[in-house]
């Protein structure tokens, strides 16, 4: 579904992601780790447009998304969670989901989207007039994740949706993410510091130090594999 | 009384072309983070097209008036969004400061080509009474019909730019930009078309600005922008800037103070520095303005 080929994304003179490639099949969870600064962020920016990269290409679908916009890249169907969660934080939550449908013209999908994400998050249901920036950082995230499934992607990105989380809520928010991966047949590309949780719900895994991939393969393998026992799974 | 009720209806009506000014400099900031010191020249072109316009249409009509003012504004936002596109969009990233540097080039470019004899010269000129003039007198209170036009007019570019930003898809994308640009280009929104959006809006007030101040003076001139201009800015930020209401109130309020001030026989000559006095008191007290939000950083 979505082929990155040498990917680089430099600031200024600095190579924050040097020459990766990998694939996400559809239908998979795969997902991106890595220590600070290791180009993870950087990697996703520049999926979604938000950077423009200095070489290497994408393909989503098929199509090269490489030189598009955002918008025109969201519109392909590709969701992007960002780091930070991003959420407008002076807008109400319902506000938030009705910004993330922007791109949405049928009321009656809509309306579809905001019961599916619901379902999901049932806590974002009771708050719907409170402004978002006063949600607690685990509420917060939901919303994030809402806001990006109310633009009905294929594909969805996930930017380190654990950081800052009790260790329960990251439980949930793991769960409700693998959730939306089998019962919606959703692609997601999952970014993550916390190597173990990743590796438990993805199928492949990537391993990115300094810009570079230095180590790939099926979640299960990585799992017990001695160069990430050390670094990553302490 | 009638006097303190006189210059309050002249301040109204001086406040009111302040904040039209004021609210595209409060838009442009909301969206891109940086004072468009160029918008004071866009007003100024506005009163240009105007008085050129003037000498074809037939004077003293309320639709040749109309027909005037709507060039004008049409005139201006194309003009602001020409220069956005020239001129700032390839500096889009770079720091803040030289896009400033640039923008206050902008402006003096603008003067200078006006200050060009062929284009218009250095001499001020005498604006054609593009709309009906009358007297009305209620009570003592002496009222032009311009500056009924100006209020009328003010009022309703006031209401109308409200419910553009928040009852079209548009202003939507124009609030979510304001509030988080990486986010909102997330969710779909085309950020160079909400910029333009929001330029040829903000240049357009400007437009009309000019052309009503204009018929107030009645003159034009190339400089004619840059007094304008500043008490705008400073009608911005006072109402805290970043704010469209607080722009509204903060031209409003400034105009009134500026106007009752320069009224009275013994402080006149002191109107502007009571006005700039008026505002460093408040911006001690407030520091974001009187509607301003502390600016929320971005986690
Ligand atoms: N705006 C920027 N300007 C300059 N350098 C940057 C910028 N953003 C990131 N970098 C640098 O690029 C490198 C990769 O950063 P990135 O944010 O992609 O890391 P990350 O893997 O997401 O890390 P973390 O897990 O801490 O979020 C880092 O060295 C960082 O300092
Ligand atoms: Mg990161």
């Amino acid at each position: 579904m979505l082929t990155v080929t040498n990917l680089s994304v430099s600031y200024g003179a600095i190579n924050a992601v040097d020459g990766v490639s990998f694939a996400v099949p559809a239908g998979a969870i795969v997902t991106l780790i890595g220590g600070n600064g290791a180009g993870k962020t950087t990697t996703l920016r520049a999926l979604s447009g938000l950077l423009r990269a200095r070489g290497g290409s994408v393909t989503f679908d098929s199509a090269d998304i490489t030189r598009l916009p955002p918008h025109e890249i969201v519109a392909c169907g590709l969701g992007h969670v960002p780091e930070g969660r991003m959420i407008f934080a002076n807008l109400t939550v319902d506000e938030n989901l009705a910004m993330g449908a922007y791109l949405q013209r049928d009321r009656q999908r809509i309306a579809e989207s905001r019961d599916y994400v619901f379902g999901i998050f049932p806590r974002l249901a009771e708050r719907l007039r409170q402004s978002a920036g006063t949600l607690s950082g685990g509420e917060q995230q939901m919303l994030a994740i809402g806001r990006a499934l109310m633009g009905r992607p294929k594909f969805l990105m996930l930017d380190e949706p654990s950081l800052g989380l009790a260790p329960r809520l990251v439980g949930t928010i793991f769960d409700q993410i693998q959730e939306i991966n089998r019962s919606h047949g959703l692609t997601i590309l999952l970014v993550e510091q916390n190597a173990r949780l990743a590796l438990e719900v993805s199928s492949h895994a990537h391993v990115l130090e300094t810009g570079r991939i230095v180590i790939s393969g099926p979640s299960t393998e990585l799992r017990t594999d001695p160069r990430l026992k050390t670094a990553y799974l302490g | 009384m009638t006097e303190f009720l006189q210059q309050l209806v002249n301040g109204l009506s001086l406040g009111a072309i302040y904040a039209l000014i004021a609210l595209g400099y409060t838009m442009v900031y909301g969206v891109l983070r940086f004072i468009n010191f160029a918008h004071s020249e866009v007003f100024m072109v506005g009163a240009m097209i105007a008085w050129k316009l003037g000498q074809y249409l037939p004077n003293g009509t309320l639709w040749g008036g109309l027909v005037v003012l709507a060039a004008a504004m049409a005139g201006c936002a194309v003009l602001g969004v020409t220069i956005e596109r020239l001129v700032y969009r390839p500096l889009r990233g770079t720091a803040t400061l030289n896009v400033l540097i640039t923008a206050i080039g902008v402006s003096l470019l603008l003067q200078s080509v006006f200050q060009h004899p062929r284009v218009f010269g250095a001499t001020p000129q005498l604006f054609p009474a593009v709309f009906p003039s009358k007297n009305f007198t209620f009570g003592g209170l002496a009222i032009s019909s311009n500056q009924l036009v100006v209020i009328t007019v003010a009022a309703l570019l006031i209401v109308v730019l409200q419910l553009v930003i928040f009852r079209t898809r548009m202003g939507r994308a124009m609030r979510a930009v304001a509030l988080n640009p990486s986010a909102a280009q997330l969710v779909g929104v085309n950020l160079n078309a909400v910029i333009s959006f929001t330029f040829a809006l903000g240049s357009a007030l400007a437009g009309a600005g000019g052309v009503l101040y204009a018929l107030n003076y009645p003159s034009v001139e190339p400089l004619m922008g840059v007094m304008p201009g500043l008490k705008a800015f400073v009608a911005a930020v006072l109402g805290g800037i970043g704010s469209i209401p607080g722009a509204a109130l903060g031209g409003l309020i400034l105009g009134t103070i500026e106007t009752l001030v320069g009224g009275s026989a013994t402080l006149s000559t002191y109107k502007d520095a009571i006005a700039f006095a008026v505002l460093i008191f408040i911006l001690l007290c407030r520091p974001t303005g009187l509607l301003g939000r502390a600016a929320t950083e971005k986690v």
